[in-house]
C-alpha cells in the first residue's frame, strides 16, 4: 500500500476538522438539552436541516441585498430557534413527567414529521447555496487548495465554543443552567422559574443546530436525509465525549471528524462500521465518555 | 454476626464514611443514630453492597462480603428495607411478597410453572405477619405511605434474613403508626430470633427498643453503648443539641 | 382473563379462514402481520415486561433472515435445519451483544443496543461476498413443501402460534414474574436475591431467538433480503408497533403490528408522505393513548362494566 501524498492527507484532515465544527454545533446543543432537560433530542438533526433549508430560502429572497448570506444565516438560525421554542413549550413540556421512552419517541415522531414537511415545502431535489463573495475561492496549502470558507468555519468553531463556555461558566443564566442540570427540583424550590429556563435552554440548543445548518449550506448539499445522517453522528459524538460534558462534545467532534475524513482512506472497507465500533467501545469501557462525569452505578 | 472494619467511603472528594468499625452480635437489637448527613444510609448501602467500599472490610457470619454483589449478600442472609419505599408499584401486595418468596426459595429460574398459585400459604403468612392480609389484591402503588412501609418490611422478611437492616422504618409516620410499627418489628424480631440493625431519627423509638446504640457523626462512630450510657453521654448531647425528644 | 379469551374467538376464526377467501392480498397481509406480530411481541418481552428499551432488535431479525437464506442457498441445507439454526444464531448473537449491554442502564443501554445493531448492519452492508452487500440476497424461494403463499401462510401461523404459546408460558412463570419485578424496581429485585443482569441477559437471548425466527420467516416470505432489515429505522418501526398496540399487554404488539401494516399499505397507495402520517399517529399515541390501543380498549371496558378489575 503506497503512502498517500502528505498534502492530500492534510487537506483530508482539514476537511475532517471542518466537518467536526458542524458536528460540534449540533452535538453541543444536543448535549446541553440532554444535560438540563434529560431528553435526547432526536429531532436535533431535523432542526439542523431546517436551518439549511431556511438559509437557502432567505438567500434567494434577499439575493440582491449586500451581505445577503449573513442575513440569511442569522434569520434562518433564529427561525429554527423559534421553532424549537414552539416544540418545547407546546409539546415537549407535557411529556416531562412521563417515562424517558415517551420523550425520545416523540422527538423521533418530530423527525418523521419535519422531514416530510421539508419535502412538501421544498420538494425532494437538492439545493445549494453559494458562498458569500468575500469567502469565495481557495487558499493554497502545500500544493493543494482548501476553500477559504472552510477555514473561517474552522476558526469560528472554537470561537463559538469559547463564547458558549464563557456564558455557561460566568453568567447568572449559565449558573442557573448548570444548577438545573444537577438538581432541577432544588432549583425550583429556590424560586427559579425552571420551566422558563428549560425553554431558554431549548432555544439555545435549537439555535445552535439551526446555525450549524445555516453555515453548512454552502458546503454540503441541502437534501432530504441530511437530518438523519447528522443526528446519528451527533449521537456518536456525545457518547464518545460524554453526555452533558461541554468539552467532551468538542473533543468528540474532533475525533469523529477525523475518523470520517481519514478512516475512509485507511480502512475503506471497515469505515462504515468503524464509527459504531468506536461508539460501542466507549460505551462498554467508559460509558460516561472521555470527559463525562463518572456514573456511580 | 456482622463486623464492619475500618470502612471508608468518599464521593468526589467528600469523605462520607471515615473509618467506621462496629460489630453486631447474633440476636441483638441495635440501632445507629446520628444527625442528618452523618452517613447512616451510606453505611447501609456499603453493607448491602449497593455501594463499593473504598477501604476496609465487611464480614458477615465469617464470610468477607466486602466485594460481593447485592444479590449474593441477600442470599447469605441479610435483608433490608429502604428509606424511600422501594416496592413493585404495579404489582399487587400479594405479588410483591410472593415475588420475594419465589426468589428466596430458588424458584426464580423456573420457566414453566404458572406463577399465580405458587407459595400461596407462605406468602399469606407473611402478609398476616405485617398486617396486610386484607389488602392482598390491592395494587401496591395505590396504598398509603404507612401500608407501603409495612409491605416494604414484608418483602424484606420474605427472604428469611438472619440480619435485618431497617433504614428509618418509621420515617414520615404519625405517632400512632410509629408505635404500631415498632411493636410489630419488635415482636417479629423476637419471634424469629432476628438480629436487627436499624437507623432512626425518632429517639423514643430508638430508646424503647434498642439493646445497644451506636452514634454516627460526620462519618465516624463517636459513641457506643446501652441506651442509658448513650443518654448520659456528653458528646452525644453536644451533637444532638436540640434534637433529643 | 377469560374476557380476553372470548374476544379472541372471532379473530381466531378470521385468521384461520383467510386463505379460504381466495384473496391473495389478504393472505399476503396476514402473513406480514403474523411475522411482525411475532417480532413485536419478542421485543415486548424486553420492553413491556422487563423494562429494557432496546433500539437494536432489527439486528436479530436481520441475522435470522440472512442466516436462514444463506444456509439454504449457499450451503444447501434443508429448510427445517436452516430455520432452527437461524433462531439459534439469533440467540447467540443476542447473548454476545446482550452481555455487554446489560451492564448499562437506560439511555446508555439503549445507545449500546443501537451501536451494536448498526455494526451488524454495516457488516451486512459491506460483506459483499457473503451477504451480497447493498444488493442483498434475491431469489429466496419458498422451501420444498411450502411452495405456495397459502401453505406458507399456514406454516407461519403454526410457528407464530407455537412461539406465542411458549412466550406466554414464560411470562406467566416465576421467571416472567422476576422480569416484571426487574421492570418495576431493579434495585429492589437485586435485594431479594436475584442476579438482575443474568435475568436481563436471559430475556435478551429469548427475545433475540424469537426475533430471528420472525426474520427467517420474513426473508422467505419477501423472497429477498436487504441490509435495510437491520437498519435502525426498522428497530424504530417495531418499537412503534409495540407501543401502538400497547406494551403492557401480551397481544398488544400484535394489534399494533396489524394496525400499522394495514395503515401503511393504505396510506402509501394514496400518498408518499407516510412518515408524516406515522409521526402524527405516534405523537397522538404518546400524548393521549400511552397504553396503546389495547390499553385504551381495556380502560374503556373497565369504565363500561364498572368492574373492580385492576388494570395492570
Amino acid at each position: 500500500m503506497s503512502l498517500p501524498d502528505p498534502s492530500f492527507l492534510l487537506i483530508q484532515s482539514l476537511n475532517g476538522l471542518t466537518y467536526a465544527m458542524f458536528l460540534f454545533l449540533i452535538a453541543s446543543g444536543l448535549s446541553l438539552i440532554f444535560g438540563v432537560l434529560r431528553i435526547l433530542n432526536f429531532a436535533h438533526g431535523s432542526l439542523y436541516m431546517l436551518g439549511a433549508y431556511f438559509t437557502q430560502q432567505f438567500v434567494s429572497l434577499f439575493i440582491d441585498a449586500p451581505g445577503h448570506f449573513w442575513w440569511a444565516v442569522i434569520l434562518a438560525s433564529l427561525t429554527v430557534a423559534l421553532i424549537g421554542v414552539v416544540i418545547e413549550r407546546f409539546f415537549l413540556r407535557h411529556l416531562y413527567t412521563r417515562e424517558e421512552l415517551y420523550q425520545l419517541l416523540f422527538t423521533y415522531a418530530l423527525v418523521l414529521i419535519l422531514s416530510d414537511f421539508a419535502k412538501i415545502i421544498w420538494g425532494t431535489g437538492q439545493f445549494s447555496v453559494s458562498r458569500p463573495a468575500i469567502l469565495k475561492g481557495a487558499v493554497s496549502i502545500l500544493d493543494q487548495y482548501f476553500p477559504k470558507y472552510n477555514i473561517v468555519i474552522i476558526l469560528l468553531g472554537p470561537c463559538i465554543a469559547f463564547t458558549f463556555w464563557f456564558i455557561i461558566l460566568r453568567t447568572r443564566w449559565g449558573r442557573k443552567i448548570r444548577a438545573a442540570a444537577l438538581d432541577r427540583e432544588m432549583l425550583g424550590s429556590l424560586g427559579v422559574n425552571v420551566s422558563r429556563l428549560f425553554t431558554v435552554v431549548f432555544f439555545i440548543g435549537a439555535w445552535m443546530a439551526g446555525l450549524g445548518g445555516a453555515l453548512v449550506s454552502p458546503v454540503s448539499a441541502i437534501v432530504p436525509g441530511m437530518d438523519v445522517e447528522i443526528i446519528i453522528n451527533a449521537f456518536i459524538v456525545v457518547v464518545i465525549g460524554g453526555l452533558g460534558s461541554f468539552w467532551g462534545t468538542f473533543l468528540g467532534s474532533l475525533i469523529v471528524g477525523q475518523v470520517y475524513a481519514l478512516g475512509i482512506l485507511a480502512f475503506p472497507k471497515l469505515s462504515l462500521a468503524f464509527i459504531y465500533v468506536l461508539m460501542a467501545l466507549v460505551l462498554i469501557l467508559r460509558p460516561w465518555g472521555l470527559l463525562g462525569r463518572r456514573l456511580q452505578r | 454476626m456482622l463486623t464492619v472494619e475500618k470502612v471508608k467511603k468518599s464521593f468526589d472528594g467528600f469523605l462520607a464514611i471515615n473509618g467506621v468499625s462496629l460489630t453486631v452480635e447474633k440476636g441483638e437489637l441495635c440501632s445507629i443514630i446520628g444527625p442528618n448527613g452523618a452517613g447512616k444510609t451510606t453505611l447501609f448501602n456499603l453493607i448491602t453492597g449497593h455501594l463499593p467500599v473504598d477501604e476496609g472490610r465487611l464480614i458477615f457470619k465469617g464470610t468477607d462480603i466486602t466485594r460481593m454483589p447485592p444479590y449474593r449478600i441477600c442470599r447469605l442472609g441479610i435483608g433490608r428495607s429502604f428509606q424511600r419505599t422501594n416496592i413493585f408499584p404495579r404489582l399487587t401486595v400479594f405479588e410483591n411478597i410472593q415475588s420475594a418468596v419465589l426468589a428466596h426459595r430458588g424458584e426464580s429460574l423456573n420457566f414453566f410453572k404458572a406463577v399465580g398459585p405458587l407459595f400461596w400459604e407462605e406468602t399469606n403468612l407473611i402478609l398476616e405477619m405485617v398486617g396486610l392480609k386484607e389488602y392482598g389484591n390491592a395494587v401496591s402503588g395505590s396504598l398509603s405511605y404507612g401500608f407501603q412501609k409495612q409491605l416494604e418490611l414484608g418483602i424484606a422478611l420474605a427472604t428469611e434474613p438472619e440480619l435485618l437492616l431497617l433504614d428509618e422504618p418509621t420515617a414520615g409516620m404519625s405517632a400512632k403508626e410509629t408505635h404500631h410499627t415498632i411493636e410489630l418489628i419488635g415482636r417479629i424480631a423476637r419471634d424469629k430470633g432476628l438480629t436487627l440493625l436499624f437507623t432512626e431519627h425518632d429517639m423514643e423509638v430508638v430508646f424503647s427498643i434498642s439493646e445497644r446504640i451506636m452514634v454516627l457523626h460526620q462519618g465516624q462512630v463517636i459513641a457506643e453503648g446501652s441506651p442509658e450510657e448513650i443518654r448520659k453521654n456528653s458528646d452525644v448531647h453536644k451533637v444532638y443539641l436540640g434534637e433529643v425528644r | 382473563m377469560s374476557k380476553e379469551n372470548w374476544f379472541l374467538i372471532p379473530f381466531i376464526l378470521l385468521i384461520l379462514l383467510i386463505p379460504v377467501s381466495g384473496s391473495r392480498f389478504y393472505v399476503f397481509l396476514g402473513t406480514d402481520i403474523l411475522i411482525f406480530g411475532l417480532f413485536a411481541v419478542s421485543l415486548n418481552l424486553l420492553l413491556g415486561y422487563t423494562g429494557l428499551v432496546s433500539f437494536g432488535q432489527a439486528a436479530y431479525f436481520g441475522i435470522g433472515a440472512y442466516t436462514c437464506a444463506l444456509l439454504m442457498k449457499k450451503a444447501s441445507i434443508v429448510f427445517p435445519v436452516a430455520f432452527v439454526a437461524s433462531a439459534v444464531f439469533g440467540a447467540i448473537a443476542a447473548l454476545i451483544i446482550g452481555f455487554f449491554c446489560v451492564r448499562l442502564t437506560k439511555i446508555y443501554f439503549a445507545m449500546l443496543t443501537l451501536a451494536f445493531s448498526q455494526i451488524v448492519w454495516a457488516i451486512a452492508f459491506k460483506w459483499n461476498s457473503l451477504t451480497g452487500g447493498d444488493n442483498g440476497i434475491i431469489g429466496v424461494s419458498f422451501p420444498q413443501y411450502l411452495d405456495s403463499p397459502t401453505r406458507f401462510y399456514y406454516f407461519t401461523l403454526g410457528v407464530v402460534v407455537c412461539s406465542f404459546y411458549i412466550l406466554r408460558k414464560l411470562i406467566n412463570s416465576p421467571f416472567g414474574r422476576m422480569l416484571t419485578t426487574i421492570r418495576e424496581n431493579p434495585e429492589r429485585t437485586e435485594f431479594i436475591g436475584i442476579n438482575v443482569r443474568q435475568f436481563q441477559l436471559i430475556a435478551f437471548m429469548i427475545s433475540g431467538f424469537f426475533s430471528a425466527i420472525a426474520g427467517a420467516l420474513f426473508g422467505i416470505f419477501n423472497h429477498s433480503i436487504f441490509p435495510d432489515f437491520i437498519f435502525w429505522t426498522q428497530s424504530a418501526e417495531v418499537l412503534i408497533m409495540t407501543l401502538l398496540g400497547g406494551m403492557y399487554s401480551f397481544f398488544g404488539p400484535v394489534v399494533g403490528a396489524a394496525v400499522l401494516l394495514y395503515l401503511r399499505m393504505q396510506v402509501t397507495s394514496y400518498t408518499q408522505y407516510w412518515p408524516l402520517i406515522l409521526g402524527t399517529i405516534l405523537t397522538l399515541l404518546l400524548f393521549f393513548f400511552p397504553g396503546g390501543i389495547v390499553g385504551f380498549l381495556k380502560s374503556r371496558l373497565i369504565f363500561a362494566k364498572g368492574s373492580e378489575d385492576v388494570n395492570r
